[in-house]
Order: structure tokens, then C-alpha cells, then sequence
């Protein structure tokens, strides 16, 4: 992974299981964002490869990344509503451009999928007029629209507050269940890490690898490597040092 | 000046030098920022003044008040004092201060962390710009290819994109643009006919200023004027658009959506443009001619009647035809040098404004550049 030549991360090698809730964790800046960015397509890796399945993601023609990508959702770190849509549109986007529903049918389902993030009665809404944390679930409205198989969260709980926060970890732990689908999500959110997550990697800032793998709660348990403990533990070691510093 | 005891006196400092070679920097009064407060290098002298210090000790027992233009102060003075390896003594610093110091000490600079931009070769400069030129300019290649796809994709009408977005393109760089349109085009008209009318009075032939006018805004001045309104009125609003919605992901979207953007955004924006431009173009025309004929009845004393005959006998199909040319080209560059430019923006709000401004720029030397070839091309074909 790299921006021109500057090489953000290198060596990362991980598979992410059906019906997983993969996580990829790590400090700001370490390079998260950019690697589900790569995930999903909107980068080319410098070197290496992404597989899903069977298909060679970094290998494929366009028409065959078209075909997956529409098995995607997408939730962007700010929701990426189309500003000049109204949510019910945002949603129905998807649905008119890939079914062969008629526009009151889409209309229906539009409106189902908000009533799913608890947005019932705002479909006329422009993304403007609602709160930031309402674009976002509307955001995961939009991306649940064509049902998908694979759903990516950038940062979902940025800019939350704690009970919104928790709610939507509830909803990805819902979706997964009902949908069935493989989660993977972006964060940094301890709280929501040991909620939902069966799997995670962490990408270290200063190695600028991945130096851990597997679940978050085992890893609290048993990770020997110093920074994903303190990462883990909200450098509560650091905290005990620095108070005996301080008495001293 | 005796270095025993010595007081120096500056404002809201007071710097003291006492025999076991100890500078005592005494603080007095309120050192707030919004304040003249003194920097830090003014200490320097008395630090390199031999014989050296050993140590300094601070004394704040006049301090009266701080903030932190106090700690930038004391944090500018410690760091010298690091560097001539003088010991320093915090203990007479208010407790604030001090935690305030050992906060900002407690991570040392990060090496490298600090812009690597420094002086560079020429020739190294020389070069990145060529490269940073290449690759616009293969960008440029890129995006026009990938357009002309999804234009053949429209012809086709296989190209997705809402038909309310074109109207509303349409609405908005077409209804909305004929009042600025109106009113600059109306003065051009002022402005060609006292250009005329000062030589062609000489010779009492003012009435032939109906032709110069007329001839005038059909080929160029009506198309160059719509052109160059719209480049700053639709060129960059389209620039600033895109580069938002860059911004906010929006795009992002779009593309993992499996929708192209060019299809969904760039596409209805080009084609309210490349329609709309010859019709404001026309209505520019027919301003500009009026803005002729009030010059001409006005101030020339010609009677609209003669005004009106003189310009029709003096019009062409071809001029007409001509300038909608023109128009409906510049439309098209306009258009695309907009989207370009609001798909090259970075990501934060100033990118967006930088995209807006390179829009309208590229847009004008687009537009003057294809002026040019035209007349060339119009000029080979003797029409």
C-alpha cells in the first residue's frame, strides 16, 4: 500500500471468513481508511493482491469488478449521501440502476431499508435537513439497499455519541445475523472492537506492517506484542507508569 | 556594563546576573498574548555573553499573569539554554507553567516529521514539474477518452444517469444565466458601436456602424461573451460541485455503486451545457445588436428603421451559423474543463476552491485557443 513512494504499509496478508465481523484496527493514520479503500477497489494496491472467492480482485476486467462491487455495501466514514437526492432516492439509487422494480415498488423498499436504521417517515428528507448521525444511518440504509453479501464500515461510530454509537454496533451485529452477511469495519472504537468483532487485524503506525491477527478478546488475553496491548487496554500500563511518576 | 549584580531592565523582564555566574530571569507583570510580549532571543545575547552562565533560575514572584505566551517564552529560552548546555532551575515558575513546559516536552520531535520540502536543485525542480506536466497531461487524455465513450454510451442510450439531473443542469445553465447574459452582452453591443462610430463618423459613414455590430456579435463577440460568462458562472460551479462531492466521498460512492460518475455527473452537466450555449448565444447576439441600435439612435442620430435595414442587408446565414459553432463548442470545453477540474480537486475545502479557480482559467484559455483555430480554419475556407 502506498501513496506515490511513500509506503504506508507493506506485508499485509489476512483472510477475511464468511459471516465473519472482520475488524482492522489500529492508531490514526496508520493507514486503515486506506486499506479498505484498496478493498473496495477505489485504489490498486502497489503490489499484491486481493481475492474474493475465487475471483482475483486486482486481476479482474472491469466487468467482473462491476459484478462484485454490486455485491458490496459501502458506509462511508461521513454517509456520502447524494446531496441533491432526498434519502429515499439516495436509497432507490441502487435499486432503479440494478432491478427491474417499478418506481413505486423501489419507493416501498427505499423506505423499508430506512425504517431498518430507524429512519421511518424521512424519505423526503434531503441529507442536509438531518443530523450527522442520521446521514450516517441513512448511509447504511443506502448501502444495504441490493441486500449485499459483503458490508464495509468506514469508521461507523466517528462522531457519535456513546448510545447512537452502540446502537448501530447492534445494527451490524443484526445484519449479519439476518443478512447473513460478512462485515468488515473500520475503527478504533475499543468499545464497539470487543462488541462485535470476530476477527480483526492490526496495523501498526511505526512498523508499518500488521502485527496482530484474530480476536480482539483473545488478543487482549494473549497478544505479547506491547503496542496492540496498550492499544487494547487504552494504554492503561502507560497510566500506572505515569502515576508512579507523578508520586514520586 | 559590570556583570556583578548587573539588573537589565526590559519591559516585562528583568535580567539579573549574580557572581557565582547565575542568571536569574526575574518576570514582571502580566505577560498575556495580547500583550507586545518579548520573544525569546533577547535573552540569547546575555546566554553567550562570556563569562557564560552556569545556571538560570527564574523568578516570578512579580508576575502578575500568563498565559501561554509565557510558556512560548520560557520554551524558547530553555531550548537555547539545551543547546549552550546551560542547567536551568523551573522551581521559581508558577506550577502551571511548569506542567505546562513538561507537557509540551513530554514527546520529543518526531526526525523527519517536519516537511521534507526544503531547498531543492533546479534541475530536480525542473523535473518534477515535467512529470507533475505528463501526467496531467495524460490525465487530460484519459478523461477526454473516457468521455467519448460515454457520449457513444448515450447515443446508444445505454448511459445511466437521472433525466432530472439534466434538467436541472439544464434549468440552471440555461434559464438562469440569460439575465448576466442580457445585460453584458447588451453593453458589448454599446461598447462595438462607439468603437465604430469614432472612426466611421470621420468619414460619415455611421450607418455602417449597423454592420460592424451586427457582424461583429454574430461571429465572435456573442459566442466569446456567453463563453466567457459561462466559464465563470457554470465552468466553476461545475468545478466546485465535483470537487465536493470528491470531498464528501460522494463519488467514492458512485463508483463502488458500480455507477461511473462520468455517466452519472459529468455526462447531464456536458449536455445542458453544449445545448444551452447556442441559445444563449443567440439571445447574446440579438442584445448585442440592440445595445448597437441604441448607440445608434441615440447618439449617432440614425433612425432605428435605417439601423434595423442596415444590419439586416449586412447579416449572413453563415455568420450566424458560424458563431452557434462556436458557442456550442466553447459549451463543450467549458463543460468538460469544469468536471475535469472538479475530479482532479484534493481532498479539503480549499482544493475546492483551488479547483474552481483552475476551471475558469483553463476554461478562458481553452475558449481563446479554439477562437483562434476558428478563425484559421474560417479563414482557409474563405467563409
Amino acid at each position: 500500500m502506498a501513496y506515490g513512494s511513500f509506503v504506508l504499509m507493506r506485508d499485509l496478508n489476512f483472510t477475511v471468513r464468511r459471516g465473519d465481523i472482520f475488524v482492522i484496527m489500529g492508531g490514526s493514520g496508520c493507514g486503515k481508511s486506506t486499506l479498505l479503500r484498496h478493498l473496495i477497489g477505489l485504489k490498486e494496491p502497489a503490489k499484491g493482491e486481493i481475492v474474493y472467492g475465487n475471483l482475483n480482485f486486482t486481476m479482474a476486467g472491469s466487468a467482473e469488478r462491476e459484478q462484485l462491487l454490486r455485491r458490496f455495501g459501502i458506509l462511508y466514514q461521513g454517509g456520502a449521501l447524494w446531496s441533491s437526492m432526498t434519502l429515499a432516492e439516495n436509497v432507490g439509487l441502487p435499486l432503479g440502476e440494478f432491478t427491474d422494480l417499478t418506481p413505486s415498488q423501489i419507493r416501498e423498499i427505499a423506505s423499508l431499508k430506512l425504517a431498518f436504521v430507524g429512519l421511518k417517515g424521512f424519505e423526503d428528507y434531503y441529507p442536509n435537513q438531518i443530523s450527522g448521525g442520521m446521514q450516517k444511518r441513512a448511509g447504511l440504509a443506502r448501502a444495504i439497499a441490493l441486500d449485499p453479501e459483503v458490508l464495509f464500515f468506514d469508521e461507523p461510530s466517528a462522531g457519535l455519541d456513546p448510545i447512537s454509537s452502540r446502537l448501530l454496533d447492534d445494527l451490524i451485529l443484526e445484519l449479519r445475523d439476518s443478512l447473513g452477511a460478512t462485515i468488515v469495519v473500520v475503527t478504533h472504537e475499543l468499545a464497539s472492537i470487543f462488541t462485535i468483532a470476530s476477527n480483526s487485524v492490526f496495523l501498526d503506525a511505526d512498523t508499518r506492517t500488521m502485527t496482530a491477527s484474530g480476536d480482539p478478546k483473545e488478543l487482549l488475553a494473549h497478544c505479547t506484542n506491547p503496542t496492540v496491548h496498550r492499544f487494547l487496554t487504552r494504554g492503561a500500563q502507560d497510566k500506572e507508569l505515569a502515576g508512579h511518576g507523578e508520586a514520586n | 556594563m559590570a556583570f556583578d549584580s548587573a539588573v537589565r531592565q526590559q519591559g516585562l523582564l528583568a535580567l539579573e546576573r549574580t557572581p557565582d555566574s547565575t542568571l536569574i530571569i526575574k518576570l514582571l507583570g502580566k505577560w498575556r498574548l495580547n500583550r507586545d510580549l518579548p520573544s525569546a532571543s533577547i535573552v540569547s545575547p546575555e546566554l553567550s555573553a562570556a563569562p557564560a552562565p552556569q545556571r538560570i533560575i527564574f523568578d516570578a514572584s512579580q508576575l502578575s499573569g500568563w498565559d501561554s505566551g509565557l510558556v512560548s517564552f520560557l520554551e524558547g529560552v530553555s531550548e537555547s539554554c539545551r543547546a549552550r548546555s546551560i542547567a536551568e532551575d523551573r522551581s521559581g515558575l508558577p506550577a502551571g507553567v511548569r506542567r505546562l513546559m513538561a507537557l509540551a516536552e513530554a514527546v520529543p520531535e518526531k526526525q523527519g516529521a517536519k516537511s521534507p520540502e526544503g531547498r531543492r536543485l533546479f534541475f530536480e525542480r525542473v523535473g518534477n514539474l515535467t512529470i507533475d506536466y505528463g501526467r496531467a497531461a495524460g490525465e487530460v487524455m484519459a478523461f477526454v477518452g473516457n468521455l467519448s465513450v460515454t457520449a457513444a454510451k448515450f447515443l446508444l442510450r445505454r448511459a445511466r444517469f437521472r433525466t432530472v439531473d439534466l434538467l436541472e443542469n439544464i434549468q440552471d445553465c440555461g434559464a438562469k444565466a440569460v439575465g448576466i447574459v442580457t445585460l453584458i452582452s447588451f453593453l458589448v453591443g454599446v461598447i462595438l458601436a462607439f468603437m465604430g462610430a469614432v472612426q466611421l463618423q470621420q468619414f460619415g459613414a455611421a450607418i455602417y456602424v449597423a454592420d460592424l455590430v451586427g457582424i461583429g456579435m454574430l461571429r465572435e463577440m456573442g459566442a466569446m461573451m456567453t463563453a466567457i460568462i459561462m466559464s465563470g458562472r457554470t465552468g466553476a460551479a461545475f468545478a466546485a460541485q465535483l470537487g465536493t462531492m470528491k470531498v464528501t466521498q460522494e463519488t467514492d460512492a458512485l463508483t463502488t455503486m458500480g455507477i461511473s460518475p462520468l455517466e452519472f455527473l459529468v455526462l447531464p452537466r456536458v449536455i445542458a451545457l453544449v445545448l444551452m450555449m447556442p441559445l444563449l448565444c443567440l439571445y447574446s447576439d440579438f442584445m448585442g445588436i440592440l445595445g448597437g441600435a441604441f448607440v445608434g439612435v441615440a447618439m449617432l442620430g440614425l433612425s432605428l428603421t435605417s439601423y434595423l435595414r442596415e444590419t439586416i442587408s449586412a447579416l449572413s446565414l453563415t455568420n450566424l451559423f458560424i458563431g452557434l459553432i462556436k458557442a456550442t463548442v466553447y459549451g463543450g470545453l467549458i463543460a468538460m474543463a469544469g468536471c475535469l477540474k472538479g475530479f482532479q480537486c484534493g481532498s479539503s475545502s480549499s482544493a475546492v476552491g483551488d479547483a474552481a479557480t483552475r476551471a475558469v482559467v483553463s476554461s478562458i484559455v481553452l475558449v481563446v485557443v479554439a477562437c483562434g483555430v476558428f478563425a484559421f480554419i474560417t479563414n482557409l475556407l474563405g467563409i
